[in-house]
């Protein structure tokens, strides 16, 4: 009886973290299992990702890390043969449902990829794209979107003098700014990049991670790297895969200094991958 | 005692080396490049001095040759060389069938490239491939023998017009335009389309604004190849256009082209005189055409690289 009494506040105070932990996380992943075709790429992961907040996947090439961003937006719904199992609660809702509209997913949780891609049309058709499709007409309305999303991403000094010249015009650096101001306009809760910076020169780089360290005030940053420097300069947690499996999950610093798991050491380390 | 070679012996040029492969294979390459751009030339030249015969040496005056509607060479009194209903006829064809090629072909291209990539090319691909390969002759005596009948019963007319040749034309084009046309779509970067789903455009979206402009200089490549073709095809329009002499006033009149004509009457007339010198006329204005249509689709070449 006595102990039982002992026990409940203990309990309270857990559920409470619990809830607090809760209300910072923007998605909860339960039991991610992806599948390309028979193979198994992802092998049952959980994890959860926190609000406002730079959520850094390391890990060999092939460890699943580029998957389990991909499925997080569905873009793996573009690959013929790929499905994935479990769930990602994100607001409530698993995303990997049936249900779930993936046009208006991915206006959500958007994505920047490896390889800056921008369209083959003027800078600021790039940023307007996708926000005339999300209904917005308004010259002015748009002008402002655009200014404000180069702005944020570093960009706009550097352009505003050219916005109706072609955006392959750009340095790669440049072209991948774009890239993250035209995600940045659609307003995402959360932004997804595929090593966003590995095509780019030691400058451009640097350029990058300072915006992803300012952009986290707003979105809830997941970024995908092969650069264990840049994992340590930007994040605040990481998350070590290996061979499809989620190793270690910590805070960042952690992660760097003293990982509990003897692979995350030897792969933090340079001794394989 | 081992012979030393100095690398004096084993690096420096020798003559010797103009007479092993090298030489040989370098002079073979060079000979089928000559031959073909002699081949061109030769046929550019003769096709230039047979075609001006008849505005220098017979005083046709190249104005009216162009512009004239009135073609009635064997009358002996007062011959008449006017070959605009034929000019007019071969684009009008040519324009005609490029406008119902073009949107099919480039459709064609995007269901085979960005909806049913799978079980569309395995259709679609082969029917494209075998439309190619049927013989022109052949489009022409199906077009004779059901598209004539067919208009003549059910539209109006003859059935011998320019809407029958701009039917078979169509079907003839539609596998030019049709795998240029994939060849782009297929050539666009995936990432490309990635970028604009992970913005959330829909399917349609991502086609109509991206993928579509990004392909335009090719698929404008694809549609001038197909009227080039056109233009060029004499057997098939011959057989079902009804080939007069008159302006066509309407899709359902019977018409001519420059192909057509210079076909019908290449047999017989006489080498050398004043009828035989305007066909040639009008073989040069194809040729001309021909280059302009090259020259077109250099210009939108050049353009893709943006």
């Amino acid at each position: 009886m006595a102990t039982a009494m002992k026990q409940r506040p203990a309990e309270t105070d857990l559920i409470q973290s619990k809830e607090n932990q809760q209300q910072n996380m923007v998605l909860h992943v339960k039991n991610l299992e992806i599948f390309y075709g028979e193979k198994r790429a992802v092998n049952g992961i959980s994890m959860d990702i926190e609000k406002n907040s730079v959520t850094a996947l390391i890990g060999p090439s092939g460890c699943g890390k580029s998957t389990f961003l991909r499925s997080i937006n569905r873009m793996n719904d573009l690959i013929p043969g790929a499905r994935a199992e479990g769930e990602i609660i994100y607001d409530d809702l698993n995303i990997l449902s049936e249900q779930i509209n993936v046009v208006a997913l991915r206006k959500e949780i958007g994505m920047v990829f490896q390889k800056p891609n921008p369209f083959p049309k003027s800078i600021y058709d790039n940023i307007t794209h996708a926000l005339k499709f999300a209904g917005i007409r308004k010259k002015s309305k748009l002008d402002e979107i655009v200014e404000e999303s180069l702005q944020k991403a570093a960009l706009w000094e550097e352009v505003k003098d050219r916005l109706h010249k072609s955006a392959l015009s750009l340095s790669g650096g440049q072209q991948q700014r774009l890239c993250i101001a035209r995600t940045i306009a659609m307003k995402p809760t959360v932004m997804l990049l595929d090593e966003p910076s590995s095509a780019l020169d030691p400058i451009s780089n640097a350029k990058v991670e300072d915006l992803i360290v300012e952009l986290k005030k707003d979105y809830s940053i997941i970024i995908v790297t092969h650069n264990m420097q840049q994992a340590s300069r930007i994040s605040d947690k990481t998350a070590f895969f290996l061979s499809g499996d989620l190793i270690e999950y910590d805070i960042t610093d952690t992660i760097f200094t003293n990982p509990s798991v003897k692979k995350t050491e030897e792969y933090i380390s340079g001794r394989f991958g | 005692m081992e012979k030393v070679s100095s690398a004096k012996d084993r690096l420096l040029k020798s003559g010797q080396d103009w007479l092993g492969g090298e030489f040989r294979g370098k002079a073979l390459v060079i000979l089928c490049a000559v031959i073909m751009i002699s081949a061109t030339i030769a046929i550019t030249i003769f096709l230039g001095t047979k075609g001006l015969q008849s505005f220098i040496k017979d005083g046709i005056s190249l104005i009216e040759f162009i512009t004239s509607k009135t073609w009635n060479p064997t009358d002996k009194a007062n011959p008449k060389y006017g070959t605009l209903p034929f000019i007019f006829g071969s684009f009008a064809v040519t324009f005609l069938s490029a406008l119902v090629a073009a949107p099919l072909g480039i459709g064609g291209a995007i269901f085979m490239t960005e909806i049913s990539s799978s079980w569309g090319r395995k259709i679609l691909q082969p029917v494209i491939e075998l439309l190619v390969g049927i013989p022109s002759v052949v489009y022409g005596f199906i077009g004779l023998s059901v598209l004539v009948p067919f208009i003549r019963e059910n539209i109006g007319g003859l059935g011998f017009s320019l809407l029958s040749g701009t039917i078979v034309l169509s079907i003839m084009i539609l596998p030019t335009v049709t795998s240029i046309a994939t060849d782009a779509m297929g050539s666009l970067p995936g990432a490309l389309r990635e970028g604009s789903f992970a913005l959330g455009a829909t399917r349609w979206q991502t086609i109509k604004k991206v993928l579509i402009p990004a392909a335009m200089p090719s698929l404008l490549t694809a549609i001038v190849l197909g009227m080039a073709r056109a233009f060029g095809e004499a057997l098939a329009v011959q057989m079902v256009i009804g080939n007069v002499k008159n302006l066509p006033s309407s899709l359902l009149d019977a018409s001519a082209t420059l192909t057509t004509i210079i076909t019908l009457n290449m047999g017989h007339t006489t080498y050398g005189s004043v009828e035989n010198n305007t066909l040639w006329s009008m073989g040069l204005i194809l040729l001309v055409m021909s280059f302009a249509f090259i020259l077109l689709i250099r210009y939108l070449s050049a353009r893709r690289k943006l």
